[in-house]
């Protein structure tokens, strides 16, 4: 199912949709897999599959730990498309969060051609602003992928103009000035910041992510925005675990208390 | 040699050709607007500009003079003018742009500067600015370097600056770097980051080459004094590139003079263990900028490695890079092996103990000096930045020439 088709019908459901994050090839490419194929029949409507960097800017420690031990254990880019398939290939809709040397290093056009056929429908671009994504946004196009661009609190109005004109699918909204990783509460900026998205444009689905780690949070977000974006909290159900299965057993238990959340508004 | 009119660039968003830019986090482009604004303002300022001269004139020790080395010219087979940046306040050039943005932290309103460290000279020279200027102020260090570089960390302490030793990744400078750019992304209303090099997103590489570039200024005035006419050569080490930049600025349209940049060959360019991003490296983005770097056949960042702490960075500035692709400046590398044995023949002919990093300048100069004597036909003038002094450097070298007990057993501020 393509992203708008999720966010239309979550509409038509009258929730918001609940985005799960995890990295590829953590804590290996197999385990990954289940754990996405997991988190997607517990109830998350779009895996976002996170692309290991050696220095992801945006991420706080979960993502970074994450992150070191995929890459420690050899993750390629090539193992990543492998793993969206897999996950899209399981009934999942599936997008990418990546930083962009990787795609640099790939091809741009070559990895938009790819990240399609393996499934993907979307790419969301934490360090590649509009600004600097005349390659990208011409590649996207011609392989139909939707584009996501962040926008932040400190985003002026012609900047959020900007970005969301640029964006297909949704925007993903930072609920706040800072890293990824959940916080004892949900961010007073965000309302704010989704509202100002919507005098921009009234119509863009807004994905609102940092910082939420259980159900009451994701209401709380999901009564102002269209889609709830949960990562750090979700992967360190595996990486605090003692075991693979009470491991799998957390993340299967918080995805569907998130997911009772963003339809709980 | 056909360059476009150089000095013009960068381009309104930060582009030196296909290099440079933006590569940030959206949340970071409204405080890179307001630095572009302000930095703007106050270049077009004489009270700002008057200001920084002050300063630099009555607290850094600049102009450094322009000093020609008799003996070292003997022995090379070159006049060899060396720029002593190394006798600036806090012993490099670094001072000159911690002083600037310092001023423009002042200038913006913003009570606490950041900064990232590798061997903790742009820290200390961080913390000095900020205590001058009564600035908070926090320095990201990898936790591997604050190891090995005790004794700058206690300096940065001693002058009130707080040093976070970072845990995470390789626990180096990159890494610092990284950390630095979170903190900015959570502070930034009331946070300037103070960059060390002229890299990372716009408009760092521009207002840092800037506040440096009284270096190739000062010492393309000096040389015409000394000598009546340009020198054949500038040459200079580059690791992020920030006193490269500054000394060959001034010099770029001068089409007659060559210039060098030198890049740590670590143990050899070939042996993959080296930090010359531009002549072993390839282009990507790493920190905010297009440039060339480190990094495997997925663009992942690879580690780099150099006896020399400051050069040790797996990227460049994206001025270096446009400058190698167009042919302006040539870059070259230059192994650990090679710099010590330039650091010893400064030491022994001169009686200047360099820093390790100016050391790959000076190999470099012995390197082209046959070849510019042979093209030329004549003794060469090759003027080298000498960028620091040495003596953050004593216990380095003394275990590598073996003259001292292993650096782990030496008691920190004995050698000071």
């Amino acid at each position: 199912m393509s992203i708008s088709s999720v966010f239309d019908k979550a509409k038509v459901e009258n929730r918001s949709v609940l985005v799960g994050c995890m990295p590829a090839g953590f804590p290996t490419v197999d385990d990954s897999i289940e754990q996405m194929i997991e988190m997607h029949r517990a109830g998350c409507d779009v895996i976002e599959v996170e692309l290991p960097y050696s220095d992801p800017v945006m991420d706080g420690p979960v993502i970074q730990k994450a992150s070191d031990i995929a890459l420690a254990n050899g993750v390629r880019t090539r193992d990543t498309l492998k793993i969206i398939d897999a996950v899209s290939s399981a009934g999942a809709t599936v997008v990418l969060m990546t930083y962009w040397n990787p795609i640099e290093k790939y091809g741009v056009d070559a990895f938009a051609r790819d990240l399609a056929s393996a499934g993907a429908t979307g790419l969301i671009t934490p360090d590649l602003i509009p600004d600097e994504a005349q390659e990208w946004i011409a590649a996207s196009d011609k392989h139909k992928i939707d584009r996501t661009f962040l926008v932040a609190p400190s985003s002026t109005a012609e900047r959020i103009a900007m970005t969301v004109a640029n964006c297909r699918g949704f925007v993903y909204a930072t609920a706040l000035m800072g890293v990824t990783g959940a916080r004892t509460s949900v961010s007073s900026q965000a309302p704010e910041l989704v509202t100002r998205i919507r005098e921009a444009d009234p119509d863009i689905a807004i994905g609102v992510g940092l910082g939420v780690g259980n159900g009451k949070q994701a209401a709380e977000v999901a009564a102002f925005a269209d889609g709830v974006i949960v990562g750090s909290a979700l992967i360190r159900c595996v990486l605090e675990a003692p075991d693979r299965a009470t491991g799998l057993d957390r993340l299967r238990a918080l995805s569907a208390e998130l997911a009772e959340g963003v339809r709980s508004r | 040699m056909t360059a476009p009119a150089l000095p013009s660039l960068p381009d309104l968003a930060g582009h030196f050709g296909r290099y440079g830019g933006r590569f940030v986090p959206e949340a970071l482009v409204k405080a890179l607007d307001e630095l572009d604004a302000a930095y703007r303002s106050a270049k077009a300022d004489p009270e700002f500009q008057a200001r920084f001269q002050d300063l630099l004139l009555n607290y850094a020790g600049v102009p450094s003079l322009l000093y020609r080395a008799t003996r070292l010219s003997e022995k090379l087979g070159a006049e060899i003018l060396l720029k002593r940046e190394d006798l600036n306040h806090t012993g490099a050039h670094k001072v000159r742009n911690v002083l600037g943005q310092a001023l423009l932290a002042k200038r913006m309103g913003k009570p606490r500067v950041i900064a990232e460290t590798g061997a903790g000279q742009h820290g200390v020279a961080s913390a000095t600015a900020a205590a001058l200027l009564d600035l908070e102020c926090v320095v990201y260090m990898g936790e591997m370097d604050t190891e090995r570089q005790a004794l700058n960390v206690a300096r940065m302490r001693m002058l009130g600056a707080t040093v976070i030793p970072v845990t995470n990744g390789s626990r180096t400078l990159k890494d610092a770097l990284n950390e630095a750019l979170r903190d900015w992304v959570t502070t930034v209303d009331n946070t300037h980051y103070l960059l060390g090099t002229a890299a990372g997103p716009h408009p760092f590489p521009e207002l840092v080459r800037d506040f440096v570039g009284g270096i190739g200024v000062e010492a393309r005035a000096q040389v015409l004094e000394m000598n009546g006419k340009l020198p054949d050569a500038v040459a200079a080490c580059v690791g992020g590139g920030s006193n490269a930049i500054g000394i060959f600025h001034a010099f770029v349209p001068d089409e007659g003079v060559r210039l060098y940049g030198f890049e740590a060959g670590g143990d050899g360019v070939e042996t993959g263990r080296h930090a010359a991003s531009i002549t072993g490296g390839s282009v990507g983005v790493l920190h905010g900028n297009r440039t060339y770097l480190l990094q495997d056949d997925d663009g992942q960042t690879i580690e780099s490695h150099s006896i020399s702490a400051g050069l040790d960075y797996p990227g460049v500035g994206p001025e270096h890079a446009w400058l190698h692709d167009t042919g302006r400046a040539v870059y070259e590398p230059v192994t650990d092996a090679e710099a010590m044995a330039a650091f010893t023949l400064l030491c022994r002919t001169e009686g200047i103990i360099p820093a390790i990093e100016s050391a790959h300048a000076l190999a470099g100069a012995a390197k082209i000096a046959p070849r510019l004597r042979e093209e030329l036909g004549r003794t060469p003038t090759i003027v080298v930045n000498l960028s620091g002094r040495g003596d953050k450097d004593v216990h380095t070298a003394g275990a590598y020439f073996g003259i001292l007990d292993p650096v782990e057993t030496v008691v920190p501020g004995e050698n000071t």
